[in-house]
């Protein structure tokens, strides 16, 4: 993998409120060119939030966002990124496949100018790497739980970006289709692409993810190579979920750890 | 038809119709997107607001309603984005303060508010060349933004969060959709009236839904359905000596209905092409293989995994599929 020396995505001590309460208390990560960073935590430990944050689609109290070194009020170039939200109402049908993904070629159009050649090979080629390419005129809501998520996976590949941010992509998807999203940001990171992408379970992502943050409450409570995860678990409760492909990063610690070996067959 | 060509009154009147059917459908695909379909409903009234204020003031209602309505319709969209009222609490006060406003102020210039009937319901046949050409102004402010900016406006209809990562300035497009939908409810005012434009800026879109796939093509097929609705309403008035904005919106009524079974037949026609040939009933040997004693009784939520087999339903119960026939379960 092609791991650059320029931060493409950083965040610096982070805060983030919600309501009121803190749901961030100083964050800081970075993901560089060609790198893929898993952003990991259990239920309700931030990671949505985060990946929000980072988009600016959340405000933040305190700390600072760059995206490709610009800090993010003042960062215009939206064709470079590529977001992957985890629910989104264009599922809802009364569109076609491809004209949920043509959404995804709006940062490199202007106002009151049709689809360019570029734009229509762009979109159909997004489709056609998810697999999707016989359902071009499908409406949405006719398409399973897993193909809906790889039409949004389409949408943010369809503006060829260099930071790719994909929040739980392959939540109901099924082994063998995750394999075809793992290729995908294969060939991506290949490619230089920045990859954040947030997983509840590591699944058919493992052998691409370069470094994991796991959030815990509102922190960072590991970030470092997804292997030292397995140790940080082992260490905290004894089981080697790595060894079954999934890694329960939870963030209640040792007790949830013991609940969870209650529910696993040792 | 010839005959209905021959009055001035009847073209500037046909031609109004045209252009209401026209833009109405096109801004109410973006409000029906957004699941705003009673934006109208409250702009009409806020419109009303505008015809007092004309009354007492001696002006042209058309321009003061467009302001008052525009007005109004951007800042309930301003208290939505800030988060100081929902959607609907916005709406319901846009629809009484406007109410109040137009009867209040009709009633203080000595008109009255029996003044303000003419604007609820339209009145299509006294549109006049001046109003006609206000309208048909308007009418090409509304399109111009509505079909142009198509891809931009359907984004941040469909998907907020993912537009605003493609660098789409959101919450200007919102002021536009509601901005434009806005001039659409006062210049309809002369046409089908304030009461009866938010069902042309819906039904269409709804009939159209169930008639075509996708974004654009529904945008397309409304525009079409609002037309031939708009024109045929006019038309068939002038013959019936009706209403006409109550002829149109009854007409737009009664294609949405109709489109409740052409949907059906549409759906199984698309279906029927992509499933492989039906085999011939008679050709299949039928197998019924019952199963044995049977005490449970399957039902949706009986605990069993459902299944959709054809035109029933299997349960799976210990590895069998099992379907109810008869008095029994066959094994399928």
């Amino acid at each position: 993998m092609l791991v650059g020396a320029s931060p493409v995505l950083e965040a610096d001590d982070l805060i983030v409120e919600l309501g009121g309460l803190p749901v961030l208390r100083r964050v800081s990560l970075s993901v560089k060119a060609g790198e893929a960073l898993a952003l990991m935590g259990g239920n309700g430990s931030g990671k949505s939030t985060l990946v929000r944050a980072l988009l600016g689609l959340l405000p933040h109290e305190r700390g600072a966002v760059r995206l490709f070194g610009l800090p993010l009020r003042s960062f215009r170039q939206w064709s470079r990124v590529g977001y992957v939200p985890q629910r989104s109402l264009a599922l809802l049908g009364g569109s076609k496949v491809k004209e949920v993904v043509a959404a995804g070629r709006l940062a490199h159009r202007r106002p009151f100018r049709p689809l360019s050649r570029g734009d229509r090979e762009a979109i159909h080629d997004a489709i056609a790497q998810v697999g999707l390419a016989e359902q071009l005129n499908t409406d949405i809501a006719a398409l399973s739980g897993g193909q809906q998520q790889r039409v949004l996976v389409a949408r943010a590949l369809a503006g060829n970006p260099d930071l790719l941010v994909l929040d739980e992509p392959t939540s109901g998807v099924d082994l063998e289709h995750q394999g075809v999203l793992a290729d995908v940001l294969a060939g991506r990171l290949s490619a230089g692409t920045a990859v954040l992408v947030v997983l509840h379970d590591v699944g058919a992502l493992g052998d691409l993810i370069d470094r994991a943050v796991v959030l815990s409450d509102g922190r960072v409570a590991h970030d470092g190579p997804l292997g030292d995860l397995g140790q940080h678990h082992r260490r905290l409760g004894g089981h080697e979920y790595l060894d079954h492909g999934r890694v329960a990063a939870d963030d209640h610690g040792e007790g949830a750890e013991s609940w969870l070996g209650g529910a696993v067959e040792p | 038809m010839i005959e209905i060509l021959s009055y001035p009154f009847m073209q500037r009147a046909l031609i109004a119709a045209l252009l209401t059917g026209l833009i109405a459908p096109a801004i109410g695909t973006y409000v029906v997107q957004r699941r705003m379909s009673l934006l109208g409903d409250g702009l009409g009234h806020v419109a009303l607001a505008g015809v007092g204020l004309a009354l007492l003031t001696g002006a042209a209602p058309i321009p003061i309603a467009v302001v008052a309505c525009v007005a109004g319709a951007v800042l309930v969209e301003v208290l939505r984005q800030r988060g100081k009222a929902s959607g609907d609490v916005g709406l319901a006060i846009l629809f009484y303060g406007g109410l109040a406003a137009g009867v209040f102020l009709s009633g203080i210039s000595g008109v009255g508010a029996g003044g303000l009937v003419q604007y609820l319901f339209g009145s299509l046949t006294t549109v006049t060349t001046s109003d006609l050409t206000m309208v048909a102004a308007l009418a090409l402010v509304v399109l111009v933004p509505t079909l142009g900016l198509a891809p931009q406006l359907y984004a941040v209809s469909t998907d907020e969060e993912f537009a605003r990562t493609q660098g789409l300035r959101v919450r200007l497009y919102h002021i536009a959709v509601v901005s434009l939908a806005a001039i659409t409810v006062a210049l309809a005012m002369r046409t089908v009236g304030l009461l009866l434009v938010s069902a042309l800026m819906v039904v269409p879109v709804a009939a159209a839904r169930n008639l075509v796939r996708g974004f654009t093509a529904g945008l397309i097929c409304a525009v079409v359905i609002g037309v031939v609705t708009a024109v045929g309403g006019a038309v068939g008035s002038f013959y019936a000596n009706a209403a006409p904005g109550a002829f149109i919106v009854l007409l737009a009524i009664a294609v949405f209905m109709l489109s409740w079974p052409l949907s059906y037949l549409l759906r199984r026609r698309r279906t029927a092409a992509v499933l492989p040939e039906s085999v011939d009933d008679d050709e299949l040997p039928a197998p019924h293989t019952v199963t044995e004693s049977h005490p449970h009784r399957h039902a949706p939520g009986c605990g069993h995994p459902a299944l959709q087999h054809g035109d029933h339903t299997d349960f799976i119960h210990e590895g069998h599929r099992h379907a109810a026939h008869a008095d029994h379960y066959d094994e399928h």
